[in-house]
C-alpha cells in the first residue's frame, strides 16, 4: 500500500520523543481520527519511541498516512541499529523489563493498535511497526 | 602546507606584548560587534592581557598543532569561562568570536615587521598564527554554544518548576494540578515537589490532579506509582484525580494498573472524598 504522505524523524534525546509524539497528534487531528484512537496511538508511540531510545541507543520513526478502501491509516515504523532483542516472546510478556520499567511497552502498546509487527536481530537493530486504522 | 613549527609567534608574543595590546584593544573597541554597553573598556583590557599572557605561555611549552593537551589547558579554560560570561550577558556568537579574531591583524603586523624581507618566512608565520587562532576562535564558539544551551536548559528547568505549584487546597490537604505532556525529566521534579510539600505542610492529603495531561505511558505511570509509594511511606495517601475517559481506556489496554490508588474523576470528587476522609463536614447556613 503507498502512503499519501510520509515523512522520517530522529530520535536521539527525550525531546525527540516528545516533539514525535506531537506530531503524531498533528496527524491524527488532520486524518480526522477520534480522541481514544489519538491517544491510543500516541501513548503506543511514546512507549516504542522510549524503547528505541533506551535501549536502541535512538533510531529513527517513519511515519506514512494510508488510505484503504475509504479507510485512512496511520503507520509508525520504529528503528534502531542496538544490540536487538533475543527473545521476541519474552520481551512481549507483559512485565518482563531488563530496564526497570513496568515491560508493559511493548505488549501494551501491541494491544493499543490495530496492527503490530516487530522484527529484530542480535546485533543488528530492532523494527517495530504498528498501523491504527479509522475503522 | 604541512606543518610548520611556530618560532616566532611567542618571542613577538613576549617581545611586543604593550604594543599588541594596545592595537588588539583598539582592534575590539572599534569593532562594531563590540557591546560597548556590556563590556567596558577596563574589563577588556584586563581579559586581553590575561589571555595573552596565557597564549605566550602555551605556546612556550606545548604544541600549537593539538590545543587539546594539558599545556593548552589554561587558555581552554580562560576561553570557555569567557564564552560563558558572554553567553549570560546575551552576547551573539560572532560578538563573542571577535575576541579571538581580531587580534589577527595586530599579531600579523609584528610578524610582518619581524621576519623582515623574508617572504617565505612571512608566509610560514602567518599561516602558523591563522591556523592557530581560527582554532581558538572555533572553540571559544563552540564553548559558547554549550553555555547558551545550559543557559536555555536551565531556563525551561525553572519554567518547569513555575508551572507546577504544589497548591494547598486546605489544612492538611495538597494539590499537584499537572498540566502538559509529562517526560521524565518534568516527571521527577513535580513528583519531587509534591514530596517536599508534603513535609513542608505536614499534610495528610495529596490529591495529583492528570486533568491536563494529553497521555499517560508507563513511564509516567510508574512515576505516578513511585510518587504514591513515596508519599505513604511519609504517611500521606493520594488520591489521583482527572483520568480522562480516553486516558483510562489507554491505561487499561496499556495493562498499567493503579494499584489500590484511590482514582476520582475530578479535582472536585477528589477534595470531597478528602473532606470525609478527614471527616470534615459542611452544613448549609439556614436563616
Ligand atoms: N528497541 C529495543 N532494542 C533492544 N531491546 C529492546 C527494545 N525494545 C524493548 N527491548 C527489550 O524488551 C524489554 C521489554 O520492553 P517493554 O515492554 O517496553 O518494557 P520496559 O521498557 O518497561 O522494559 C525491555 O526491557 C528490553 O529488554
Ligand atoms: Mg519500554
Amino acid at each position: 500500500m503507498n502512503p499519501t504522505r510520509s515523512e522520517t524523524f530522529q530520535l536521539q534525546t527525550s525531546d525527540d520523543v516528545i516533539r514525535m509524539r506531537q506530531m503524531v497528534r498533528v496527524w491524527m487531528v488532520e486524518m480526522k481520527f477520534g480522541l481514544v484512537d489519538q491517544t491510543k496511538m500516541v501513548t503506543a508511540a511514546s512507549e516504542l519511541a522510549r524503547n528505541a531510545l533506551a535501549y536502541g541507543g535512538g533510531g529513527s520513526v517513519c511515519m506514512e498516512a494510508l488510505a484503504d478502501d475509504g479507510r485512512r491509516g496511520l503507520r509508525l515504523v520504529f528503528e534502531d541499529q542496538g544490540p536487538g532483542i533475543a527473545d521476541l516472546e519474552l520481551a512481549l510478556t507483559d512485565g518482563y523489563t531488563t530496564g526497570g520499567g513496568l515491560g508493559l511497552g511493548l505488549s501494551g502498546s501491541k494491544r493499543l493498535v490495530n496492527e503490530f509487527a516487530i522484527w529484530s536481530a542480535v546485533g543488528e537493530g530492532t523494527r517495530v511497526t504498528i498501523v491504527r486504522w479509522t475503522i | 602546507m604541512t606543518a610548520i613549527p611556530i618560532s616566532k609567534i611567542s618571542e613577538i608574543l613576549t617581545a611586543y606584548e604593550k604594543d599588541i595590546l594596545e592595537d588588539w584593544v583598539k582592534e575590539q573597541l572599534s569593532a562594531i560587534t563590540l557591546r560597548r554597553d556590556l563590556l567596558s573598556e577596563a574589563d577588556l583590557r584586563r581579559e586581553s592581557l590575561e589571555f595573552l599572557k596565557l597564549l605566550t605561555q602555551a605556546l612556550e611549552r606545548g604544541n600549537p598543532q593539538d590545543l587539546a593537551t594539558a599545556e593548552w589547558t589554561p587558555v581552554r579554560d580562560f576561553l570557555s569561562a569567557l564564552s560563558r560570561s558572554r553567553a549570560l550577558q546575551n552576547f551573539s556568537p560572532s560578538e563573542t568570536a571577535t575576541f579571538i579574531f581580531s587580534l589577527k591583524q595586530p599579531l600579523f603586523t609584528r610578524l610582518n615587521t619581524a621576519t623582515g624581507k623574508d617572504a617565505n618566512a612571512l608566509l610560514a608565520e602567518v599561516w602558523s598564527a591563522t591556523t592557530l587562532l581560527d582554532k581558538l576562535g572555533l572553540f571559544t564558539i563552540e564553548s559558547f554554544v554549550r553555555s547558551r544551551n545550559e543557559v536555555i536548559k536551565r531556563q525551561q528547568l525553572e519554567l518547569l518548576e513555575l508551572s507546577t505549584p504544589v497548591v494547598k487546597l486546605w489544612e492538611g490537604i495538597l494539590a499537584l494540578p499537572l498540566i502538559g505532556t509529562l517526560d521524565s525529566a518534568r516527571t521527577q521534579i513535580v513528583m519531587e515537589n509534591l514530596l517536599q510539600g508534603i513535609v513542608d505542610t505536614a499534610s495528610e492529603i495529596a490529591i495529583i490532579d492528570i486533568t491536563g495531561v494529553p497521555a499517560v505511558d508507563t513511564l509516567v505511570a510508574q512515576h505516578l506509582l513511585k510518587t504514591v509509594t513515596a508519599a505513604r511511606l511519609m504517611g500521606a495517601q493520594v488520591i489521583i484525580s482527572g483520568i480522562r475517559p480516553q486516558i483510562a481506556q489507554t491505561m487499561v489496554h496499556l495493562g498499567v494498573a493503579m494499584g489500590d490508588v484511590v482514582t476520582k474523576a475530578s479535582l472536585a470528587d477528589a477534595l470531597s472524598y478528602a473532606f470525609k476522609l478527614m471527616a470534615i463536614t459542611f452544613t448549609r447556613k439556614t436563616t
